[in-house]
């Protein structure tokens, strides 16, 4: 009997070495995982039968093309478009024998930080189904909570992979922008998406980092690894500078049993032989949201434009003029949160307004950048809270966007400044999961995987969530 | 009052790249409609651009011939509008940082030289294409549906706009002569209008003789040939005084031509107030042209038209007319040069190249230019039908001028005729395609008899006879 | 920062988005609120500042200039909502 809640990618990977496991078999106890219990979590959008590979299965994030599989980055504007190629991260899984299990709920064109923007319905929180998983990329951190997926890819423009990982109580990895290749990802921000793995422990999302990393002369920006990813096995953070800046730690909004969690996190890493120390980014917390929610929405409006009816996805026909079947395919496709960011970035865009609105947050993606670089002239690693808050109900803040929007306020300014970013859980607050988000320099994912393995051994933090080992053992 | 126009192009020019500006799909012209699309150039979900290099190199090779200054660091942007022609909802252009600017493009004429200011040549992506069906055939008027072909979607297009430097229809007309002529010879683009590898459009205003200040301007489109460009701005030149001296005002506004109903009014559209919301395109990282390879193509670049006709201006003394015709077909040029150095007089030889040479539908590649200096030596003393023979006779393999020079030739038709009958049944097949409409083998059998008779026959004679034994 | 209705109007038309009524107001109002929060950029005075457009330094991202294999026709078209022929179709543009 195969415990898919407990069992991580590498300990798979041990079975179908040993032969101790058939990778159909492996394959099959997800598939059953998925029966008996995706109807209460919904976070599959689209299962696959009978895939190809001989490794330990993944799920993807439905923004990831798949040839021949449905991928609607969860809009209804997709519906039924299959794509005829492979993302090139769905293509080097396939390469490395990793079968499909299935495609991931999210947030309407990864816009939300919730899941309840799909056009499909929400997905569910395993460690409460009152409560969402995160977003947008929640399907794939609930599969991976849930266990109903070993390990799962997401994408994180805003925060989409960490904040969901830190929700659901498991490991997520927002890469250096340009380490993976975004060839076939449904576009939300294009200076700003990256995949990245959704594990549950740290080493696996080494691997997993380690299979879609590199050069793809399909992304023209996309950029050669440093170094080759190192699985780690270092037990402490002897040598190790951690900043801890004020603001990603202090701003407004962050919960306080949030705060006890990652406060005892950061004892922990002294304690395993770090030298910790505050330090601050000031402008890059009070401005990174207004702006990313510039940039981000601006990109996205012109992103948007290819879905109008013509080549793919949805069309509604109305009077038989071009432009009302424009206007009308894109009314009916796309959902209100969508339609609220073209709004936005068409409008930060247009005359007369680009200089003060896009043009002004382009400078101050450059602020955030530099003040990022001068911390970590004295730092390897900063730390903070990865979300402000544990998971929060369903429909708590949808009606309140600038609410939701808050939820990334401490993911997004290290992603304006391209850098990458760990979540791993570092403990409980009123019996949910809270992450601890480690940020390093560009290309620094190596020494992420390192303080994040050990704090994790240290931590000893219990990625299954109670309620469903309690079912599974009735 | 006398007015003067002012008028400035904007030139497309689709590059000759063997694939696609931002994918690897080959081009074509006639395929089948769609089969040559991918992924990317279909604009599908996640699919990204990534620049063809040789489409770079070439620009940065045409930015020079037009004098521009190559920009060190050069931007991508997103033009963003909707058509169903523009599969991504955006044209990936360039804007603010193109990557060639600030050029002067030399247009010699027989008064001296004019230079016409290049404000920028950028780099895009040509659109696909619309038929539009179930109206009138092909008019965007009155059709019913829409139907989009993908293959040109995607294609290298260099976007050329001058200063409004020309002042006439006849300026812009060579000057687009000598443009077209100059990327032709750079290798980037076949430039043909009838396949619209080579399009563009005129802005034209007018103002008093002698004032300084830009008029509003109209744009002219869909010009589709030279001549046709150069009625289409001498009737608009004409409008806009008519309008002025009337006392009225020129309104800003797009003119249409309808190519193929010349005679018909221009269609005006006020269009709509685009907002392409232009931002740099994060899908690409900038262009940095390497200086070291940017000196290097400088250095390369072959003689351009305009120059080539200032040299042969100057090095042979020539009338600007004659430099102007010659360097219109650098093979001509190569031939005229090829005879001057072999000794043949350059005015003599630049009359019976411009004239006898092409009149005689001669390839001036394959022409001796030592034998054609001789015949240029002995244009005067010997009879004219003996000229034109040999000129026409100059093409074919193994020509030698003295054959048709020599004082002692056998002019003798009944001497000479069983050696023509004889060369005839001995080439059956030459005759065969002669007859066929291959005329132009005339010369061969001319050469023919020459050689036979070691020279010493008289050509006019030899080309009778010959008309006669092939009954033509 | 108040955004009019004629601007969410404007702005719909530019983006190809057939709003109804109701969608119309409630964007004026939170596209009014975001707009307001995401205003606080021009706080800052970064007249000397040059603008980032992406994080990575890296310039002459580059393809060779060889073909590679385009779908076939019937992959082309195998997601168009109507086609005709080898095309693709849609109402009179
Ligand atoms: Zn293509």
């Amino acid at each position: 009997m195969i415990d898919t809640l407990r069992l991580t990618a590498e300990d798979a990977a041990a079975l179908l070495e040993d032969g101790e496991v058939a990778a159909a078999e492996l394959h099959g106890a997800y598939l059953e995982a998925i029966r008996a219990r995706d109807e209460e979590l919904h976070a599959y959008l689209t299962t696959v039968d009978a895939p190809e590979g001989e490794g330990v299965p993944i799920a993807f994030k439905d923004v990831i093309s798949t040839r021949g599989i449905e991928t609607t980055a969860g809009s209804k504007i997709l519906a039924g478009y299959r794509p005829v190629f492979d993302a090139t991260v769905a293509k080097r899984c396939k390469q490395a024998g990793l079968p499909l299990l299935g495609k991931t709920n999210m947030d309407e064109f990864a816009m939300g930080s919730s899941t309840e923007n799909s056009a499909y319905g929400p997905t569910r929180n395993p460690w409460d189904p009152e409560r969402v998983p995160g977003g947008s990329s929640g399907g794939s951190a609930a599969a991976v909570a849930g266990g109903l997926a070993p390990w799962a890819l997401g994408s994180d423009t805003g925060g989409s992979v960490k904040q969901p990982a830190s929700l659901c109580g498991i490991v997520g990895l927002r890469p250096t922008y340009g380490t993976v290749s975004r060839y076939g990802i449904v576009a939300f921000a294009s200076s700003l998406d990256q995949v990245g793995p959704l594990t549950k422990t740290v080493r696996d999302c080494a691997r997993l980092y380690r299979i879609i990393a590199g050069r793809d002369a399909y992304d023209s920006t996309t950029v050669e690894l440093r170094e080759p990813v190192e699985i780690p096995a270092a037990e402490d953070l002897r040598g190790l500078r951690i900043g801890v800046p004020r603001e990603l730690n202090e701003v407004e909004g962050i919960e306080a049993g949030v705060t006890d969690a990652v406060r005892r996190a950061i004892d922990l890493c002294g304690g395993l032989g770090a030298e910790v120390a505050t330090c601050e980014l000031p402008r890059s917390v009070e401005y990174g949201l207004a702006c990313y929610y510039l940039v981000a929405p601006s990109e996205a409006s012109s992103n948007l434009a290819r879905y109008d009816g013509v080549r793919y996805g949805l069309r509604a026909e109305g009077n038989g003029a071009i432009r009302e079947m424009y206007e009308r395919t894109r009314d009916e496709g796309f959902g209100d949160e969508p339609k609220r960011r073209i709004m936005l970035g068409t409008y930060a865009l247009s005359a007369g307004y680009y200089e003060a609105f896009y043009g002004q947050a382009q400078k101050v993606r450059t602020v955030i950048a530099r003040e990022h670089a001068a911390l970590f002239e004295r730092f390897d690693v900063l730390v903070s809270p990865t979300s402000p808050t544990v998971a929060f109900r369903l429909g708590e803040k949808t009606e309140n966007p600038l609410a939701m929007y808050l939820s990334d306020v401490l993911t997004i300014p290290s992603n304006m400044a391209g850098l990458p970013g760990l979540s791993i859980p570092c403990g409980l607050s009123d019996g949910l999961p809270v992450g601890f988000q480690l940020i390093g320099p560009q290309f620094s994912e190596n020494t992420l995987f390192r303080a994040g393995h050990a704090l994790e051994r240290a931590l000893e933090f219990d990625f299954v969530p109670p309620r469903l080992a309690a079912k599974d053992r009735a | 009052m006398s007015w003067e126009p002012v008028i400035g192009l904007e030139i497309h020019v689709q590059l000759k790249t063997r694939t696609k500006m931002f994918c690897r799909c080959e081009l074509g012209f006639g395929d089948p409609e769609n089969t040559r699309t991918c992924p990317v150039c279909l604009s599908h979900p996640g699919t990204l651009p990534v620049p063809n290099a040789k489409a770079i190199e070439w620009t940065v090779k045409l930015g020079l011939a037009l004098g521009c200054e190559i920009a060190p660091h050069a931007v991508f942007h997103r033009k963003n509008y909707f058509y169903p022609d523009l599969p991504k909802g955006y044209q990936i252009s360039q804007y603010d940082q193109p990557l060639c600017t600030n050029g002067r493009f030399l247009v010699p004429g027989p008064d001296g030289d004019a230079y016409v200011g290049i404000v920028r040549a950028h780099l895009e992506e040509d659109a696909a294409k619309n038929v539009h069906v179930g109206g009138a055939a092909g008019r965007i008027s009155g059709a019913d549906r829409t139907l989009v072909d993908f293959n040109r979607g995607g294609t290298p297009l260099v976007e050329i706009v001058t200063r409004p430097d020309l002042r006439s229809a006849e300026d812009a007309r060579i000057f687009l002569q000598l443009l077209r002529q100059t990327v032709v010879e750079l290798g980037i683009s076949d430039a043909e209008m009838e396949k619209g590898s080579l399009r563009f459009d005129v802005n034209v205003s007018v103002r008093p003789e002698g004032s300084s200040e830009l008029r509003t301007r109209t744009e002219l489109k869909n010009m589709n040939s030279f001549a046709f460009a150069a009625r289409g701005i001498a009737r608009e030149i004409g409008r806009q005084i008519e309008i002025y001296e009337k006392g009225g005002e020129v309104d800003q506004e797009t003119l249409h031509f309808d190519p193929t109903r010349e005679d018909a009014p221009p269609l005006r559209s006020k269009e709509e107030a685009q907002d392409y919301r232009y931002f740099p395109e994060p899908d690409l990282v900038p262009l940095a042209p390497a200086r070291d390879l940017v000196e290097r193509a400088r250095a390369e670049l072959p003689e351009l038209p305009g120059q080539r006709i200032r040299r042969l201006e100057r090095d042979y003394a020539l009338p600007f007319y004659d430099a102007e015709v010659l360097s219109g077909l650098p093979a001509l040029a190569a031939l005229f040069e090829r005879t001057v150095a072999a000794g043949g007089d350059a005015k003599a030889t630049s009359n019976l190249v411009m004239n006898q040479i092409v009149a005689a539908g001669v390839d001036p590649a394959v022409v001796d230019g030592l034998e054609l200096a001789k015949l240029v030596e002995a244009r005067g003393r010997i009879p004219r039908a003996a000229l034109d023979e040999a000129i026409a006779a100059s093409g074919t393999p193994g020509f030698r001028a003295d054959d048709y020079t020599a004082d002692t030739a056998i002019t003798d038709a009944e001497e000479l005729r069983p050696v023509v009958e004889r060369i005839l049944e001995g080439n059956p097949s030459q005759v065969e395609a002669y007859r066929g409409g291959k005329t132009g083998l005339l010369g061969f059998f001319v050469g023919q008899v020459m050689r036979e008779l070691g020279g010493k026959a008289n050509p006019k004679v030899v080309n009778e006879l010959l008309r006669e034994q092939l009954g033509l | 920062m108040a955004i009019t209705r004629d601007e969410v109007l404007h702005v719909a038309r530019l983006a190809r988005l057939a709003l109804t009524d109701a969608e119309i107001e409630r964007l004026q109002g939170e596209l009014s609120a975001i707009l307001d929060a995401v205003g606080k950029v021009a706080e800052l005075d970064l007249s000397d500042v040059p603008p980032t457009s992406h994080p990575l330094d890296v310039v002459n991202v580059l393809g060779e200039d060889e073909p590679r294999p385009s779908l076939p026709v019937g992959d082309a078209l195998a997601n168009a909502p109507s086609r005709e022929g080898g095309f693709f179709r849609v109402p009179a543009a």
